[in-house]
């Protein structure tokens, strides 16, 4: 039910063949060399008010998929849509007054917040660089967002230095909703989390999506809190998606045999289950995305390759529906049932 | 029954730093059998990795200090021996292996030569029976084309290969007793399968005992037999495996347990149970139990009494005064 009633929703985000490629400059004469192809042609849409996943190994592009969305990163080619407007095609001063409705949310809560500052003046500075408040007004935005995300407002006036991890992250977070956004890019919001404080901080997220209807795009390698969170969730490989779908159909019914050896992998806190369950082991290493295989970026590990995998590049087809998979080996075997 | 090998009695470790005293291992006991594997878990600073470089004597001393406890180990007590007669057990009879493969392997060494380094130390081989080993144990841990990997410098293997890389140099020792601290965290999940897989293998090849170090519990749930759970440096609960799981009886094991999702059933639009508040400040020493801030089950007496481990069941200790079946729960404010 909750899937038909996301299907009618707008579309806030649509991706289309988005690509970044970083050059490899070498040399005394700082020659380009080659390229990075971090993310290489992904397309795909973000619906109003959903929680979309995007995993994938560290070194797949899905961070750098998630800050070229928001323009941080000058795409090579394709483009991205916000409410049907083209972002890549924005002046510099249209793009700042986008980035109202669209925030970040980074990583690592010790290096993404400026020592110097209090947390009044790094939660304060969106809203002051959009001329959205000032005096009395601004100080008491902040203790709103402050409260919001469970911190003290007394605790304004100190310096990042005096809050633990997942204070910090809070801290991130209030800097994020400062300006009222409609979609927020979550990168790896927990990760550098205790586990502890991992939940606290989900849960947060979570309630004030419910409150406030932000859009999330969920960065993670983590596939049992996506599980726990996403509506939607997007896999990535080698800077492409290979699957998408609604959580549970691709979590219960994953096809694409990079996305079942990886949910295999993930280990679960039960002895009884773990007892129970068989591992797809894959073979070496994710190649270098500066010089990816030809054909299916997949099958230098694949078990099921076969020759087609070698010459073409496979396209996400929705195959079952609301769940689209990008292989051959897949789209075969529905072909023939 | 198998034999004890290792006995660990009451092994304390501080530190002194600029701003007190670090209270990090408090007091810790528990026994290993030969073959066996247990599992360490806990959050960052709870005392899991001292524990096991203080029982190795590697703790640096300034500012760090073992300041009581016993190490058994085939009638010896580690922590006693001469420091000698300590290097020769350390990487020999009991090896380890760290978090971080690039920091723990010497960048400017071919991989090979610092295998065939502990050969030579630990096994008495000559060179070239010590490069033909060290191309065994390459091979032995999976890694590809390993003799000619011999000659690669650690940045050139990714870091699944050089976890592998420093598995077989731990290996080279034959040790009796392996200790893994957080071996797989810096990987990535398909290449952390790869390597407990490994593990697995090696250990029911050789017959090794393991300790294994992790924040995870769910990579555990698959790998130990018994299970210790630290928290703020005590040890606050003890159990088989199977038993943990399915019947965590410390509030903390239990938090730990249900903020966890989990991957294989669906349980969204239910709540993760966060455990509120922060990690412990182990420059205080607190007069009563030190999850007791943290707590939704504390009764008074766990202000006034630090409870130490007690049985509760078949192998099953924990440190706590109240039974969390039967307790009252009350709201914590972080």
């Amino acid at each position: 039910m909750i899937e038909t009633k996301k299907e009618k929703k707008d579309v806030l985000v649509r991706v289309e063949n988005l690509k970044k490629h970083f050059p490899i400059i070498t040399g005394f004469l700082r020659r380009t060399s080659g390229q990075v192809r971090a993310v290489d042609g992904v397309s795909f849409k973000i619906f109003q008010g959903e929680t979309l996943g995007l995993v994938g190994e560290s070194g797949c592009g899905k961070s750098t998929l998630g800050r070229t969305i928001l323009q941080l990163h000058i795409p090579t080619d394709g483009k991205v849509f916000f409410e049907g407007l083209d972002l890549s095609e924005m002046s510099r001063s249209e793009l700042r007054s986008m980035r109202r409705r669209m925030q970040i949310i980074f990583q690592d809560p010790y290096s993404s917040l400026n020592p110097r500052m209090t947390i009044e003046k790094i939660i304060a500075e969106p809203l002051t660089i959009h001329h959205s408040a000032n005096g009395k007004e601004l100080r008491e935005m902040v203790e709103v967002l402050l409260e919001r995300v469970g911190l003290n407002p007394l605790f304004a006036n100190r310096f990042p230095h005096e809050f633990s991890g997942g204070q910090r992250q809070r801290i991130g977070v209030a800097r994020a909703l400062a300006l009222n956004p409609s979609f927020i890019v979550a990168d790896e919001p927990i990760s550098a989390l205790d586990v502890s404080i991992q939940a606290q901080v989900v849960n947060l997220l979570e309630d004030l999506q419910d409150e406030l209807g932000h859009t999330y795009l969920f960065i993670a390698h983590d596939l049992s809190m996506v599980r726990h969170i996403c509506d939607r969730v997007a896999v990535m490989y080698l800077g492409k998606i290979v699957e998408i779908g609604s959580v549970d159909e691709v979590y219960e019914n994953p096809q694409h045999p990079y996305l079942q050896a990886l949910l295999s992998a993930v280990p679960v806190p039960d002895p009884m289950v773990e007892e129970q369950r068989q591992r797809i082991i894959l073979e070496g290493d994710v190649p270098s995305p500066a010089n990816p295989p030809v054909g299916c970026n997949f099958n230098t590990r694949c078990p099921i390759a076969f020759d087609r995998c070698f010459q073409e590049e496979p396209d996400l087809k929705e195959l079952i529906p609301r769940h689209e998979t990008a292989c051959f080996a897949v789209e075969e075997r529905m072909a023939l049932t | 029954m198998a034999e004890t090998l290792l006995q660990i009695e009451n092994l304390t470790t501080k530190f002194h730093t600029d701003d007190g005293t670090v209270n990090a291992v408090n007091g810790i006991s528990y026994t290993l059998k030969e073959g066996e594997t247990i599992g360490v878990v806990g959050e960052s600073g709870c005392g899991k990795s001292v524990h096991a470089l203080s029982l190795m004597r590697l703790i640096p001393i300034p500012p760090g200090e073992i300041t009581d406890g016993e190490v058994f180990y085939r009638g010896r007590d580690l922590l006693k021996i001469p420091i000698d007669e300590m290097r020769n057990v350390r990487g020999g009879e009991i090896a380890m292996v760290f978090q971080d493969p690039m920091t723990s392997l010497n960048p400017v060494m071919t991989v090979g030569k610092q295998i065939m380094e502990v050969l030579r130390l630990h096994a008495g081989m000559d060179e070239d029976q010590a490069l033909d080993r060290a191309g065994e144990l390459l091979e032995l841990v999976g890694i590809p084309e390993a003799r000619a990997r011999l000659d690669s410098y650690p940045h050139e293997l990714s870091g699944g290969m050089r976890q592998r890389a420093m598995i077989a140099m731990a290996l080279g020792g034959n040790p009796q007793i392996l200790i893994a601290d957080e071996p797989t965290t810096a990987l990535d999940v398909t290449i952390q399968a790869q390597i407990i897989e490994l593990v697995k293998r090696l250990r029911d090849m050789i017959g090794m005992t393991i300790i294994w170090i992790t924040h995870d519990l769910g990579i555990m749930a698959g790998l130990a037999e018994r299970m210790l759970v630290m928290y703020a440096g005590y040890l606050v609960e003890k159990a088989s495996a199977k038993d943990l799981y399915a019947n965590p009886s410390h509030p903390y094991t239990l938090g730990l347990l249900k903020s966890l999702p989990r991957a294989d059933t669906g349980k969204r639009n239910q709540r993760l149970i966060p455990i509120i508040g922060r990690p412990p400040d182990l420059l205080s020493t607190p007069k009563g139990c030190p999850f007791l801030p943290r707590c939704r089950y504390a009764i008074d007496r766990c202000a006034e009494e630090n409870p130490t481990l007690k049985e509760i069941g078949p192998e099953h200790e924990i440190a706590c005064w109240i039974d969390v079946k039967t307790a009252e729960t009350h709201e914590v404010i972080g």
